[in-house]
């Protein structure tokens, strides 16, 4: 009994420490200050401080976010930025011709998901929506590559404004459901979302450095795949290492998921699109 | 009778559990939440819980506890305590229920149960109605945490 006692007490002291590479590096993309660390939202009841992911980074990869010519998203960034300019489906229009500016798009990511005429939308709904009902076009898949880039360069132009995702009013249903799958234990490995993101943030998990599992820098870059990651490909791929069966990309889990997952990250800057490893 | 007969079909669908070992479901736990009974009755073999220890596909334990035993190793995780000297402060029937099942003994705990196959939400597909670990694997990493003396 003292024996668990004194364990419990060891690991508790070892979560208590949140070890940083280093606590007081400020991210400055092209001399714009970005906001790592922010007081935790009022909902949020066993976290005070939300952390961005980037603040867990090892300095090299920390290093790649402050330049956007060092920053190898940009390289989608640009190739969605034609994309956004070509013509596309039987209405022969591009995003450019009803969007003539895509900076117009500021402010668009803090808010996503939301609710509209009672249903879910992500950015990439939005994007399809655009597609199969303005242009007449084939809605591209939800991670591929294109829709991948596209959003990277729509969350881009919110890039400095904080995270402010609505949870109340026609919106609560679907963060409700989020909280309950971020708490719900799944895979045989039995974790939560929360087990690693809430519980161990600031440990090394082997050779991983757990952070909150924020999405302010989503879309981002990853070293490991070097090519965009969507939010709903990271929320698979934990799943899959818990060995749990993953939801779909676009399902409605995912999405309230989503919802959630950016109601813990108010506060912090978009960094879209972030580096990591 | 019949829950003799279920007994066996569960037996034959896990098709993990051999002879004369203990199927997952039938691991005695004490109040404590230890397992005084070896789960094989085969001596566990050090080396071999040495390898299972380290494997990322079998135990992965360093994924989460560091062990100076393992220096070799270059990453090992922080998320539960060290487990160096875990038999001075553990008995072995303490070990083998920590490892197939900690929730006995901790409750909550974030530490996976590997002696167990069944009650999860959503595994996946080739996971389903597995346990990690194999009971002999089991006692072969009991064996090995015994040598963590201070
Ligand atoms: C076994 C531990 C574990 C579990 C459980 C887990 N994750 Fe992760 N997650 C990681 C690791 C390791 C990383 C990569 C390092 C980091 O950013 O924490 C990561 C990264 C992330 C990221 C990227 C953060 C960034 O800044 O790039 C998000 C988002 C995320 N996880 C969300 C989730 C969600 C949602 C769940 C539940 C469905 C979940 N995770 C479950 C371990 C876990
Ligand atoms: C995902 C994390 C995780 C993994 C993987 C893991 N453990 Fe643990 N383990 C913990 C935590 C956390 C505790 C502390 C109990 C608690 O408070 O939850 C613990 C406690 C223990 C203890 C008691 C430690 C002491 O010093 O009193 C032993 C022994 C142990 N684990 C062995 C193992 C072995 C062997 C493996 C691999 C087969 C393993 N663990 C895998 C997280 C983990």
């Amino acid at each position: 009994m003292t024996l668990k006692a004194l364990m419990l007490g060891c690991a508790a002291a070892a979560m208590a420490t949140v070890a940083f590479a280093d606590e007081d590096a400020v991210l400055s993309i092209e001399g714009e200050t970005m906001v790592t660390q922010a007081a935790a939202p009022a909902h949020m009841e066993n976290v005070d401080t939300v952390y961005s992911g980037w603040t867990f980074r090892t300095p090299e990869t920390q290093a790649l976010q402050l330049d956007d010519f060092d920053n190898p998203a940009f390289v989608f960034v640009d190739q969605a930025l034609e994309l956004y300019e070509t013509a596309d489906g039987t209405a022969g229009k591009s995003c450019m011709d009803c969007h003539a500016n895509v900076a117009d798009f500021a402010g668009l990511k803090t808010s996503l998901p939301r609710v509209e005429d009672g249903e879910l939308v992500t950015m990439t709904n939005l994007v399809n929506e655009c597609r199969t009902e303005r242009m007449g076009a084939e809605p591209w898949k939800y991670s591929g590559g294109q829709m991948s880039a596209m959003t990277a360069l729509l969350a881009h132009q919110s890039r400095g404004m904080p995270m402010d995702v609505t949870i109340d009013g026609d919106a609560a249903p679907f963060w409700e459901k989020g909280k309950e799958l971020y708490y719900t234990r799944v895979g045989q490995l039995d974790m939560s979302c929360s087990n690693c993101h809430e519980d161990n943030y600031g440990v090394m998990i082997r050779a991983d450095h757990l952070s909150q599992g924020q999405i302010n820098g989503f879309p981002t870059y990853r070293l490991k795949n070097a090519k965009i990651n969507t939010t709903h490909g990271r929320f698979k791929g934990c799943m899959k290492n818990i060995r749990a069966t993953p939801f779909k990309e676009g399902s409605p889990e995912f999405k309230a998921l989503e919802l959630y997952v950016a109601s813990r990250s108010t506060g912090l800057s978009v960094e879209s699109p972030s580096v990591r490893n | 009778m019949k829950s003799y007969v279920y007994g066996i079909a569960f037996a034959c669908a896990a098709s993990v559990v051999h002879a004369g070992e203990t199927a997952p479901t039938a691991v005695q736990f004490d109040e404590y939440g230890a397992v005084p009974v070896s789960l094989t009755g085969v001596a566990g073999d050090p080396a071999n819980g040495r390898k299972v220890f380290a494997n990322r596909k079998q135990g992965n334990c360093l994924a989460c506890h560091q062990n100076a035993e393992l220096a070799e190793q270059s990453f090992h995780g922080q998320v539960g305590p060290a487990l160096d000297g875990v038999a001075s402060r553990w008995e072995e029937g303490d070990l083998r229920g920590i490892v197939a099942n900690s929730k006995m003994m901790f409750e909550g705990t974030i530490m996976p149960a590997f002696y167990v196959d069944a009650g999860y939400t959503r595994p996946l597909e080739k996971f389903d109605g597995k346990t990690i670990l194999s009971a002999q694997q089991v006692e072969d990493l009991v064996a090995y945490l015994l040598t963590l003396t201070d």
